[in-house]
């Protein structure tokens, strides 16, 4: 018997659940392992699996529209990339995506019409997914669909969401879009509708682990999980990358790579020297990995570039750097070599000021000459 | 005739503040140049340079930061030569007429050098602005330090300094400063012995001592 009370101490998924899904094509196994996993990425106890799992079955799931404005596609990539169907894209077809432009059969009038009639019926009621930054130049004109700026759509279904999920490093703070000079003017999304409740998934592409783990956590709390100063979700960026790296003890040994296929490359040694920005990212990316745990940046053999950090573009480069260069001078003018400059010269000047002082009579403090007069 | 005088200027506050600097500064710089560009690869990986270079590092900031704080601390317990107006001649017309001296005497413009008991006019105000570099540096120093954990301590006391100037714009900026600070050490012991040859009046020997020699005709 189905005891919510049982389930919920021990972590248990009622078999009830489990033959749903095996109804549905998940396997038990697949099923159970895929509530651990949003168990264990969301950091909380074992024990919550099973409200985890009756949640995700509840029947009150939300609709869910995914917008993309100035994006390359990449998030939606990301999140269709898996080579089978895996319960967590299950899950997400379940949740009933209203409008997503890329993999909708719907087109036109008829698409608009169906997102339009999401707003309205489920108004403060469905999940907005956001792909891409927002426009403000020109008056929103560099981005329109279906002849409505991408700011005045943006503002419209994330105005009326009941919560607002900002996938990848464009929705989130506007990515490369925004990157210098910025021509389109592009914002994130919580800039572009301020009083929207956003939660950012940074990345570039985002990891669909970390997307779906935020709606499943929305799903069984009613609310968005806690956020850091960048209103990223604590359980995904909390960490630095640099502190989960497998390649971390080659770092604290000393051990650097330092040509992209030396000796040291080939052997798995820390990236550091190549510019890896690990040290200086917060993404879970070491732990979660991307395509199902297949792999990710720093374990196939090129540094991080913190693209899930705000502005990463203008603000991580140079990527294939430890520093960027300094200002003013040349492209090659590090700062180390400035600074050895800078010191090689301050002791040349005040050797040579010696040298003068030296040879120069006269200008002693004259103590004893003075006293005998 | 009078005799030379001796009187205590660098009281011992000052004194082990200074040493406690030096020594810091030798290994914050080494250490941090290292961790900027780590120049040594080690074979094996039983190795822990880095995580020993970091940690020494890190030890290190704190005695340099307190080392700051107790100076800062002592400008308003000290003695005439170690309060805020010794560090600001810049403040009094009789400051002025040493800047001017002093620079002149640089400059081989004049060959008298002001006669002064504590810091020369110029010196002074190197310094005031050498505790101005000591202080970007400690800040910005445990900013970076304290992505080590979101939500610490040093991360809510300047983790906002990131987002700022951004992350790369610290840590370049913690790497000039560090080359700005070895061209004023070189500047400084060399000064030191100038003043010492010229003005007689043991002020390399101070630093170790506390005391100077004091021409009561002069003063």
């Amino acid at each position: 018997m189905h005891d919510p009370e049982r389930s919920l101490q021990e972590g248990s998924v009622s078999e009830e659940i489990l033959q749903k899904w095996e109804a549905r094509g998940v396997s038990r196994r697949d099923f159970l392992k895929f509530c651990s996993v949003m168990t264990a990425s969301l950091a909380l106890p074992a024990s919550f699996m099973g409200q985890i799992a009756e949640a995700i079955e509840a029947d009150n799931r939300p609709p869910v529209i995914w917008m993309e404005f100035q994006g390359c596609t990449g998030d939606s990539e990301a999140f269709l990339r898996a080579n089978q169907p895996t319960a967590a894209e299950l899950i997400l077809d379940y949740l009933s995506v209203d409008y997503h432009e890329t993999i909708m059969a719907a087109a036109g009038h008829q698409a608009e019409a169906a997102k339009h009639k999401t707003v309205e019926e489920y108004k403060g009621k469905y999940i907005a997914i956001v792909e891409g930054s927002i426009p403000m130049g020109a008056g929103g004109a560099y981005c329109t669909i279906a002849g409505d700026s991408a700011l005045n759509i943006a503002r419209k279904v994330c105005g009326n969401a009941a919560a607002t999920i900002a996938v990848g490093s464009c929705s989130s703070y506007g990515g490369i879009p925004a990157a210098a000079p910025n021509p389109t003017g592009a914002v994130s999304v919580s800039e572009a509708v301020p009083g929207a409740t956003v939660i950012n998934l940074p990345g570039c592409p985002l990891n669909a682990e970390n997307l779906t783990a935020a709606i499943v956590h929305f799903l069984t709390f009613k609310k968005l999980p806690a956020t850091d100063q960048f209103g990223r979700p604590k359980f995904a960026y909390g960490k630095r990358i640099h502190d989960n790296c497998e390649r971390r003890g080659h770092f604290d040994a000393g051990q650097y790579a330092e040509g992209f296929g030396d000796a040291g490359h080939r052997q798995g040694w820390c990236l550091y020297k190549l510019g890896c920005k690990g040290p200086e990212t917060f993404h879970n990316c070491p732990t979660v990995r991307y395509n199902e745990g297949t792999s990710w940046p720093i374990q196939a053999g090129h540094g991080c570039i913190g693209c899930s950090e705000p502005q990463f573009w203008d603000t991580m480069t140079p990527f294939y750097r430890r520093l960027p260069q300094v200002p003013g001078f040349g492209i090659e003018a590090t700062a180390d070599k400035l600074g050895l400059g800078l010191a090689a010269a301050t002791a040349v000047a005040f050797g040579a000021h010696g040298v003068a002082s030296a040879l120069r009579k006269g200008d002693e403090t004259d103590t004893k000459v003075k006293k005998e007069d | 005739m009078k005799a030379l005088e001796l009187r205590y200027v660098w009281e011992w506050p000052v004194r082990l503040t200074h040493w406690f600097n030096v020594i810091a500064i030798i290994v914050l710089s080494v250490t941090g140049y290292y961790i900027g560009d780590p120049f040594v690869s080690v074979p094996s990986t039983n190795s822990y340079v880095m995580g020993w270079m970091r940690f020494l590092h890190f030890v290190f900031a704190y005695v340099f930061a307190i080392s700051w704080v107790v100076r800062i601390v002592w400008m308003f317990f000290g003695n005439q030569y170690a309060r805020f107006p010794a560090f600001a001649p810049w403040a009094t017309r009789e400051g002025w007429k040493h800047i001017v001296g002093t620079f002149n005497y640089y400059t081989f413009l004049k060959k008298k050098v002001p006669y002064v008991v504590g810091h020369n006019a110029l010196a002074a105000m190197a310094y005031s602005g050498v505790f101005v570099l000591f202080l970007i540096q400690i800040v910005s120093g445990f900013a970076l330090y304290g992505q080590f954990q979101p939500g610490s301590f040093w991360d809510s006391a300047f983790g906002w300094l990131l987002p700022m100037f951004g992350n790369q714009g610290l840590r370049l900026t913690h790497h000039i400063i560090m080359w700005l600070l070895i061209g004023f050490a070189i500047h400084h012991v060399y000064s030191g012995w100038l003043m010492d040859t010229k003005e007689k009046n043991g002020v390399m020997g101070s630093i170790f001592g506390g005391y100077k020699f004091i021409d009561p005709d002069e003063e």
